[in-house]
């Protein structure tokens, strides 16, 4: 519960923190609200030689719309998105999976992000972000590029980020009046998702994903096509787990997860106003 | 303290027993908090070694240990293994009856007994080195089979203890099983998991400790988070084969113990030798992590209930089966059967009774006393047994109750299993808890939701129950009321609060005989050179004692200030009257020359006042009871699980202070239901925790806890003058049946009988499966 010895670097700024990795490499970590992180440490799961803070990185922490788009700057704190007007009125379904991060700590020093790079699958933001199509903008030592939130986590706690990219914005495509469910099953409200499953309507089809039941948040390709195809959403949920391969730990059984998915399928679509 | 003083004042031809005063402790812990054991800056300490343990990662072993890298490291004092504490015999088990041959050692000698286990203590300069040095010892394991299911224990295919041939530690027994169902119309049987839960204080394990003098006059002074300072005091006297006057112990504010803190720990005992040795002070914090490994778990029952009777509701035999785990080596854990068995027919008239205990060792942290203590598992085992019984003749369960309950004229009695219940109206609180929670409107509601295919299903749930307090013997506890020359006053009490609101509640006791303000009246525990002698705070058996003890103690203070007082007015003692309003005495029907308190405590000694030390002595213990209804809301599709509400009687007798227990009936109840829906600790089959952290323990916080309605009932006792019982204990053990009786009632009319603790959605879930296949 305490941490290897570690150096530790503050970086106010983006070009700040991309100067500090560049010279630092493998060894360092940026620290955003450390709330992933931190508790690592702590159990010296990760061992940064070099922690790199850049929690108060102002020009990475923003809210703006940009056209068809919402642009989040990835040092947004969790409760910034659940209160911003931009994010209540043009993705909802964001701010509303990011009112139940963990508690009011955890959400006023927890950034998005974070989040994303952090790569939990069962975390709240990336399984949102998926539903609704968001794409991710790194930045490092060969300039910028963007990808995909279906292409950017590889594994459990694994993403195409290299060691010295810096996560810099969340694009976040707009779903103005479209509608949306989230159903996400814990046994405390503490808790991190038993399973979470995010439901966006946008011009008539529909996307859903699921968190939790797999090493990264995923799709639910199958019952995506079910709905598309003209399926009920009942019948469409039922298809929710196909493919996955979700674990199995101190919370919950595989198969139960996969009994989740499926109501808690139903359920968001239900919300979304899908029957 | 301000607002209890108007309180005093104005009431002193009342009684302020009874009434709401604030707790006066509480300003302090809610503004610049409390002072812990981590907290303290006595000088003394100054340059304190700091303590890391190095620890087991396996659960049976053999261990090789190489120090060599760690000891090198610059900044580290020692580092120091089994082989160091050879001139020392291991400590004296924390209870006499456990097998010597079961004995703990210092530390791990050559085979490690559970994940956790410490094997090496580092002495570091720095607090921050120590687990980094901790990385650099080397522990070579060669694993042993890992024995973790308390029925594998019990076949003694792999004994823990070579030399003592078996895995049993404890066995006890009472009743005969012959015949003991032979004329029931009906018999149910149900194994039934009282699964093993972590105490979780939220003030973790903290010692720190100094050596002062040399020689035979060396004394040392020792502050740990106990509850219980003078046994704490004997036992590392014991471990140190010194005598207890040696021994200075301080527990200081202490965050919470629930039983887990009766005593002190192996590794609080270590760091007494090594400041010893090394001729410096010591300190030792645990992480949460350490706390979750090591300082021991509770419950961990598996028990074997069978129950029969008559088809028309009359229970007529019982039989409790349990294997207990104490863990790896024997701690209270292993004693507590006993009193599960004391308690096993709660509040039941049950003409037949029969009970068989065995208590083994498994490869798992210790087994300690944790809220409730052995009686928790007698009544979820009962409890759980009463309702399988009225679903299998298909009877209300409050009604089987109400046919079996012991009558309220029946006491004094002693039960089958030979307890001597001193006091209660069982049907009383059955019948009030009842009607406050509206029964009859929650079942009407649940055949309603049944009846329309609702898949948010309502499940009710009743317990009875009747617990031990400051048993099972007679219990003594010490107290000492000074009244300064000033007239203020000191309470000393052996009993050792830490978090129960003695300040408050024993502080009204003085007041109410001496007639001097609460404001004016310190209570002082927790060290043993303040403190005479003491039981310390567990067993929920503070106030019933200690509290008792105050009372006789400030009686006693007023008759010898009655003799003073006659001194100052040439009067004789009889005729000298205290007048409680004005806080002083006069000769009677004289009122007007009144000798305040200060003028008699300076006319006994100018510097100390008045002294009075007594101890008080009760008969027997007192049998707290009460009634609980719990209602749960079951999500059939997911399982999930959501407490509606909880109303509950718990008649501990006459209150001194509402607002204190009912914080005490909160705690429990919130405790309680705890167990039945969230809580558990794991392992693995290879004998690793799976808990260890509270992410992985599922402690529920405000969020998952209704109100709770709570109804009042004071049956008092007739072994002590307050009337009093203990509470501190009693919400945790009506609570967990009540709630697990609701979860399976929700589920009931699909076919489910029962669910095991915690009764998580899976579990719930998965019930329901099974039954509609
Ligand atoms: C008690 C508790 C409960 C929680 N409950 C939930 C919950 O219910 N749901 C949920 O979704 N989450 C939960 N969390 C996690 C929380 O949302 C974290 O905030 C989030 O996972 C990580 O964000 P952070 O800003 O704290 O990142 P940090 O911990 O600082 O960093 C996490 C990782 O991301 C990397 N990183 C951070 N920022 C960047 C960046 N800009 N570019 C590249 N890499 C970066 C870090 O190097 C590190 O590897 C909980 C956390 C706690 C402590």
């Amino acid at each position: 519960m305490i941490p290897a010895p570690f150096d530790y670097v503050r970086a106010d700024s983006a070009d700040a923190a991309l100067a500090a990795l560049r010279e630092h490499g493998d060894d360092a970590k940026l620290l955003a609200g450390g709330q992933s992180l931190l508790p690592l440490m702590k159990l010296r799961l990760a061992t940064p030689g070099v922690v790199v803070d850049v929690s108060r990185a102002a020009d990475l922490a923003y809210v703006r719309e940009d056209g068809d788009v919402l642009a989040i700057g990835a040092l947004t704190r969790h409760c910034d998105i659940v209160s911003a007007e931009v994010v209540t009125a043009h993705a909802p379904l964001l701010a509303h999976a990011a009112s139940g991060v963990g508690d009011r700590q955890v959400r006023h020093r927890g950034t998005i992000g974070g989040s994303v790079a952090h790569a939990d699958p069962s975390a709240d933001l990336p399984t949102a972000l998926l539903a609704l199509d968001a794409s991710y903008v790194v930045r490092g030592p060969a300039g910028e590029r963007t990808i995909t939130a279906t292409e950017f986590a590889t594994g459990f706690l694994e993403t195409v980020l290299a060691p010295d990219e810096l996560l810099i914005e969340i694009r976040v495509p707009k779903a103005t009046g479209e509608a949306w469910g989230y159903q996400k099953f814990t046994r405390r409200a503490i808790d991190w998702a038993t399973v979470a499953v995010a439901v966006q309507a946008r011009g008539g089809g529909t996307a859903i994903s699921l968190g939790n039941m797999g090493s990264t948040v995923l799709r639910a390709a199958s019952a995506e096509a079910a709905l598309a195809g003209g399926a009920s959403a009942a019948d469409a949920a039922q298809h929710a787990d196909d493919g996955t391969e979700p674990a199995a730990d101190v919370t919950a059984s595989a198969d139960y997860r996969r009994h989740l998915a499926r109501v808690l399928t139903k359920r968001a679509l239900a919300a979304a106003g899908r029957s | 303290m301000a607002e209890s003083a108007g309180h005093a004042t104005c009431s002193r031809t009342v009684s302020i027993l009874g009434t709401r005063v604030m707790r006066v402790e509480d300003p302090k812990f809610l503004t610049t908090g409390g002072v812990y054991v981590d907290d303290l800056r006595d000088p003394r300490l100054d340059g304190a070694g700091h303590v890391t343990y190095v620890r087991s990662v396996m659960a049976h072993a053999r261990v090789t240990v190489d120090v060599a890298a760690a000891s090198g490291v610059p900044g580290v004092l020692a580092v120091v293994t089994a082989a160091d504490f050879a001139d020392l015999p291991p400590p004296p088990p924390p209870l006499g009856f456990i097998p010597p041959a079961l004995a703990r050692p210092w530390l791990a000698n050559g085979v490690v007994r559970y994940v956790g286990e410490p094997i090496a203590a580092i002495v570091t300069e720095s607090r921050y080195a120590g687990e980094d040095v901790a990385e650099l010892v080397s522990v070579d394991y060669e694993p042993l089979t890992a024995v973790v299911d308390p029925r594998d224990a019990a076949g003694d295919a792999t004994l823990l203890f070579a030399d003592h041939g078996s895995n049993t530690a404890l066995a006890f027994e009472a009743g005969s099983l012959d015949g003991l169902f032979d004329d029931c119309e009906v018999v149910v049987t149900q194994q039934i998991t009282n699964q093993r839960v972590a105490p979780v204080p939220l003030e973790v394990r903290g010692t720190a400790c100094v050596w002062e003098g040399s020689g035979d006059d060396a004394r040392l002074t020792f502050w740990a988070s106990t509850q219980s300072p003078h046994g704490a005091r004997d036992q590392i006297a014991a471990a140190l084969e010194l005598p207890p006057e040696r021994v200075h112990f301080i527990a200081p504010d202490v965050g919470g113990g629930f039983g887990a803190k009766f005593g002190v720990s192996i590794e609080d005992l270590v760091l007494a030798v090594l400041s010893r040795r090394l001729g410096r002070p010591m300190r030792w914090t645990e992480t949460r992590t350490e706390n979750m490994l090591g300082m021991g778990h509770g419950r961990a029952q598996l028990q074997t209930v069978t129950i029969g009777g008559t088809r028309d509701g009359r229970i007529t035999a019982y039989s409790l089966d349990v294997l207990q785990d104490s863990g790896a080596y024997p701690h209270f854990g292993a004693v507590l059967p006993f009193m599960t068995q004391l308690m096993a027919t709660g509040t039941y008239d049950i003409a037949r009774v029969a009970v068989r205990t065995k208590s083994v060792v498994t490869n798992t942290a210790p087994v300690v006393a944790y809220r409730g203590a052995g009686r928790p598992e007698a009544t979820a085992a009962i409890e759980r047994a009463v309702d399988l019984f009225a679903a299998e003749i298909g009877l209300d369960p409050a009604e089987v109750r109400r046919r079996n309950l012991f009558a309220k004229d029946a006491f004094r009695l002693t039960t089958q299993v030979g307890a001597a219940y001193d006091s209660g109206d069982y049907a009383g609180a059955l019948d009030a808890v009842l009607a406050a929670a509206k029964y009859d409107e929650l079942r009407a509601e649940q055949r309603r939701r049944r009846d329309s295919g609702d898949p948010m299903l309502l499940g009710i749930g009743v317990s009875n129950y009747v617990e031990i307090t400051a048993g099972p013997e007679a219990g003594t506890e010490f107290a000492r009321i000074n009244v300064k020359p000033d007239g203020s006053v000191i309470v000393y009490t052996g009993t050792s609060p830490h978090g129960q609101g003695h300040a408050t509640s024993f502080a009204m006791l003085a007041a109410d005989e001496l007639g001097v303000p609460l404001d004016r009246i310190t209570v002082l525990h927790g060290d043993t050179d303040l403190v005479a002698r003491g039981g310390g705070t567990g067993g929920s058996r503070s106030l019933q004692l200690g509290g008792a003890a105050v009372h006789q103690g400030a009686l006693e203070t007023v008759d010898r200030a009655r003799e003073l007082a006659g001194d100052l007015f040439e009067a004789a003692a009889g005729d000298i009257v205290l007048d409680k309003a004005r806080g002083g005495f006069h000769v009677a029907g004289s009122p007007d020359d009144v000798r305040g308190w200060a003028e008699v405590a300076t006319s006994a000694d100018a510097d100390a006042g008045l002294i009075v030390d007594t101890d008080f002595s009760a008969t027997g213990a007192t049998f707290p009871f009460g009634a609980h209804v719990a209602v749960v809301e079951v999500d059939a599709e997911t399982g999930y699980v959501r407490l509606v509400s909880m109303t509950t009687v718990d008649d501990a007798g006459p209150v001194i202070n509402p607002v204190v227990v009912e914080g005490q009936r909160h705690g429990g109840i919130a405790q309680g239901v705890a167990q039945a829906l969230f809580e558990e600790v794991r392992y693995d089959e290879d004998g690793n925790p799976q808990s260890t952290n509270l992410t992985d323990y599922a402690f529920p916080s405000a969020a998952e806890l209704p109100d709770f309605t709570l109804v009042d009932m004071a049956t008092p006792s007739p072994l002590n003058p307050l009337g009093v019982k203990g509470i501190g204990e009693a919400g945790t053990i009506g609570a967990t049946p009540a709630v697990q009786n609701a979860v399976v009632d929700a589920v009931a009319h699909l076919g489910v009988r029962h669910i095991e603790m915690p009764t998580t959605p899976e579990r719930v879930w998965r019930a329901i499966q099974e039954a509609s296949k």
